[in-house]
């Protein structure tokens, strides 16, 4: 009930979104079909604007992306529009081709920031004070201090052009895959290390941790049994935001490596005032995030059995 | 050691987890592998004959729409105009039209077409795919940019404006499937050059019809040059593949050619030096930084091309307005120091608006760098040594050279003529349209030649012209410009558009001219041949070949059976 709740919710928060996406990217100075050279009668460019409805008012605008005013299409079936940079292509079928592509990267960087930021922060937290959580401190600091597009190519300098061991760039064999997915992952298995460190070490010194030791549990019992699925609330609260942050592709990383992802479409739709593009993909990322949240919340009432939704 | 410990407790511990949290810690391997080998194992496609790194993604590859010239190269490979452009000297020369007459007072073009000339489905390209493919340029609902390319024809502006309905009216008449009269405004000397530019190329009007906006996206797609289009994966590749039924097919010098779309130079670099790709020509995907080292090896190309890259005054704001304050703004610009300190990549100064080059055409001299008569200019206007000259700003498009080149400007305006500038740096769309709506007082503006004719560059200044944006109205320009287009004798019509450029660039000075950009493209000349510089920067695909490629060919042929399954979109 609570999740059918929740599901329902989401479609007015979309809906807003939508809205104020719409406004604020057409509030921007500049329009879609500004370049250098204007087209040679003002005729053209009056053709130009009254084919994509950019002369009518915004309200007007805005009821026909919805699809609530003229032709078929529109928002309420799904249907995103034309791009107006990419013309060839609507929003919709970018989406497709694109978004895949990103979600992979996106996956296989988020298994690598766990596999390597919940293993780090264990470790962290077991070490408290010793040197080799310092160390670990230190590595996690670093990972997201360095901004991956100075990683990016460093990692591009030595292991591919130095190194020849894998390709500079380009998607689509296994190999072209490892570098795009570390660079991406790196920054956010740092502060999932964190993260995890602050779980654990706090929960370690809980009052029914102290009671189990009491009661002689066995010290792995504690941590695997007990302490740990309350320790890693906070990275699983964090994970939500985190993966619909990396499905939705990034700009730096799939620019770098030449990625026929998302993120480029993404940022490159706010400089080419791509309205339709800019919209769609605002969406696409709201509603991945509203989805992962409410993921999220349910993960939570199965970790700590204190949650209960109702 | 110890870090590894504790790694592979973690993991033992894992083993031992409660249900639900055994789920979490198996979904996430599975997810990793899954989305690893998914990827990994759709791509086993076949290797191309030539691999081009083209410039960013494209924004269409309809020739009605097209406006980039990265995009326009590959549009010229997938279709083809009535004439079509020489691969050494980028002149018009027969395309689908195999000769033409032209009347004796210039006006009347009578074009015969080729019969053999076939779309790629194997249909007759005749007359009438012709008239079809330029009315719908012309069309307010095609909503093309490059639709004024067409206004010499007569009619045509009226008939892309909505004034005149009945496209009959327009000057294309069919006379049969295979000879076109066109009928111009007025003589335009360069018309057959026009008719290999990409926007006047030939569409398949079922096919647009069939599929609307996104025709390009149909299999098969007929097309009317020397290439097919196998398949176009957004931000990955478009590659595109002989088109055996063209008329000169057999001067087609590659089977499979792939263009990758790159957005950032060092990737692009890295790409062409992993020999990934063998041809690399965007010039924004060349790092000028690095231009000292690179433009030292054998296969970086440079030669000159139509370009200029200019400044524009907004001559109805003072102090602008005066003549020789222009004037003693361009005397001091050290254009020399611009290209060898910041461009450097082989650059020319630019005394005059139309390039170097042109065999029809030699430009009047302009002003050079003479930094006493400017200041004696200044004083004349009443801003002796700089004094009272109002602080002005300095509109550019934010990237690097722009701002190097603000930044040396500003310098040079201020040590020799004491007046204070300040740099304006605008995100490309608000850069334009300051452009283009007369907000800024002096303006970064640069112009690529469409055609090899001073025309291009001229006509841009006319008074009503949409790209003039200098508020400077002239109308003893226009008449010499109208009046040049006019002669048919081609030493009376270059004495008139010299004049009308002595206007522009000496008299007047709206504008003045700081550089000739330079071609550059990176190709190693021991694997490829058939690429020619010209002023027009263009290399038709169809004659660029791989030297040593008969391996690669006969490979082409055994994997083409196996093709057709991988070219289907993702």
């Amino acid at each position: 009930m609570y999740f059918l709740r929740r599901t329902l919710q989401t479609l007015p928060v979309l809906l807003i979104v939508s809205f104020i996406g719409f406004v604020l990217i057409r509030a921007m100075p500049g329009g879609p079909f500004d370049s250098e050279r204007k087209p040679a009668s003002e005729d053209i460019e009056r053709n130009l604007r009254a084919k994509f409805h950019l002369d009518e008012p915004i309200w007007k605008q805005y009821l026909r992306y919805l699809g609530l005013r003229g032709g078929s299409g529109g928002l309420i079936k799904g249907d995103l529009g034309p791009s107006l940079k990419y013309r060839n292509h609507n929003v919709n079928d970018i989406i497709k081709q694109c978004l895949p592509v990103s979600m992979t990267l996106g996956v296989m960087s988020f298994c690598f920031a766990m596999f390597t930021g919940i293993p780090l922060g264990c470790y962290m937290a077991l070490r408290r004070g010793e040197w080799g959580d310092h160390l670990g401190g230190f590595i996690a600091m670093l990972s997201f201090c360095i901004p991956n597009i100075v990683v990016a190519p460093l990692l591009i300098l030595w292991v591919s052009v130095k190194l020849h061991l894998l390709p500079v760039a380009l998607w689509g064999s296994p190999s072209q895959m490892i570098l795009p997915t570390i660079v991406l992952g790196l920054y956010f298995s740092g502060r999932i290390a964190r993260l995890m460190r602050e779980g654990l070490s706090t929960t370690l010194h809980s009052e029914f941790v102290t009671t189990a030791r009491a009661k002689g549990v066995s010290e792995s019992a504690i941590l695997w049994k007990h302490a740990f699925r309350l320790a890693i609330l906070p990275v699983v609260s964090y994970s939500g935001p985190l993966l619909a942050d990396l499905l939705t592709g990034s700009f730096v990383v799939e620019n770098i490596f030449q990625i026929p992802g998302i993120g480029v479409f993404f940022i490159n739709s706010i400089f080419n005032r791509d309205h339709t593009m800019t919209v769609g993909l605002v969406l696409v990322y709201a509603a991945l995030l509203l989805i992962l949240n409410m993921f999220v919340d349910l993960s939570y009432s199965l970790l700590d059995r204190r949650v209960r939704y109702e | 050691m110890k870090v590894l410990a504790s790694v592979l407790e973690f993991f033992s511990g894992t083993l031992r987890f409660e249900k639900e949290q055994r789920t979490l810690g198996t979904i996430l391997p599975v997810l990793f592998l899954a989305s690893f080998f998914l990827t990994g194992c759709s791509h086993s496609e076949q290797k191309a004959d030539l691999v081009i790194i083209n410039g960013a993604e494209p924004g269409t590859l309809d020739p009605a729409l097209v406006t980039v010239q990265a995009d326009s190269r590959i549009v010229r490979a997938l279709f083809e105009g009535l004439t079509r452009l020489d691969p050494k000297t980028a002149n018009a020369i027969p395309g689908l039209a195999e000769r033409w007459e032209i009347s004796p007072d210039g006006i009347i073009y009578t074009f015969h077409l080729r019969t053999n000339a076939v779309w790629s489905t194997g249909e007759p390209i005749t007359t009438a795919d012709v008239v079809y493919s330029w009315l719908r340029v012309l069309d307010p609902m095609t909503a093309s940019e490059y639709a004024g390319q067409l206004f010499f024809i007569k009619n045509a502006e009226d008939f892309s404006s909505g004034k005149l309905k009945d496209a009959a009216q327009v000057g294309v008449k069919i006379i049969d499937a295979y000879t076109l009269q066109v009928e111009l405004v007025s003589p335009t000397p360069f018309f057959a050059d026009l008719c290999a530019f990409q926007t006047l190329a030939v569409v398949p009007r079922k096919t647009i019809e069939k599929y609307g906006d996104r025709w390009l996206m149909a299999k098969p797609l007929p097309t009317s040059g020397p290439y097919t289009l196998d398949f176009w994966h957004l931000l990955d590749k478009i590659r595109v593949r002989k088109n055996s039924l063209h008329w000169d097919a057999a001067n087609i010098q590659n089977n499979l050619v792939d263009f990758l779309p790159s957005e950032s130079a060092m990737t692009a670099m890295n790409l062409y030096d992993a020999k990934q790709a063998d041809i690399l020509w965007d010039k924004n995907l060349i790092p000028s930084d690095l231009m000292d080292v690179l433009g030292q090896r054998p296969d970086c190309h440079r030669y000159n091309y139509l370009g200029t890259f200019f400044m524009r005054f907004n001559i109805l704001k003072k102090p602008f307005d005066d003549v020789r304050v222009r004037k003693a703004l361009a005397m001091t610009i050290d254009r020399k120091r611009i290209v060898e300190r910041i461009t450097r990549s082989g650059e020319e100064p630019a005394t005059h608006f139309v390039p170097r080059g042109m065999s029809i055409y030699t430009s009047p001299p302009g002003y050079g760098y003479d930094p006493e008569t400017a200041k004696k200019l200044l004083a004349e206007a009443g801003y002796a040594g700089g004094k009272n000259f109002p602080t002005f700003q300095y509109l550019f498009k934010a990237g690097e050279t722009d701002k190097k080149i603000a930044v040396e400007l500003q310098a040079m305006w201020r040590e020799q003529l004491g007046i204070a500038m300040e740099i304006r740096q605008a995100e490309s769309k608000v850069y334009y349209t300051s452009l283009h709506d007369m907000d800024y007082d002096v303006g970064r503006s640069s112009w690529i030649g469409d055609y090899n004719d001073p025309n291009t560059f001229l006509d841009m200044f006319m008074s009503n012209n949409g790209n003039n944006y200098t508020g400077w109205k002239n109308q003893k320009y226009d008449e010499l410009v109208r009046e040049g287009n006019r002669q048919l004798d081609p030493k009376k019509r270059e004495k008139f558009l010299q004049q009308a450029e002595t206007l522009l660039i000496h008299d007047d000075l709206p504008i003045t001219p700081i550089y000739f950009y330079s071609g550059v493209l990176f190709y190693r000349p021991d694997e490829i041949e058939g690429i020619y510089f010209n002023l027009l920067d263009e290399h038709p695909i169809f004659s660029i070949k791989k030297k040593n490629s008969n391996r690669r060919d006969t490979e082409a042929q055994r994997g083409s059976s196996t093709l057709r399954v991988s070219a289907s979109p993702r």
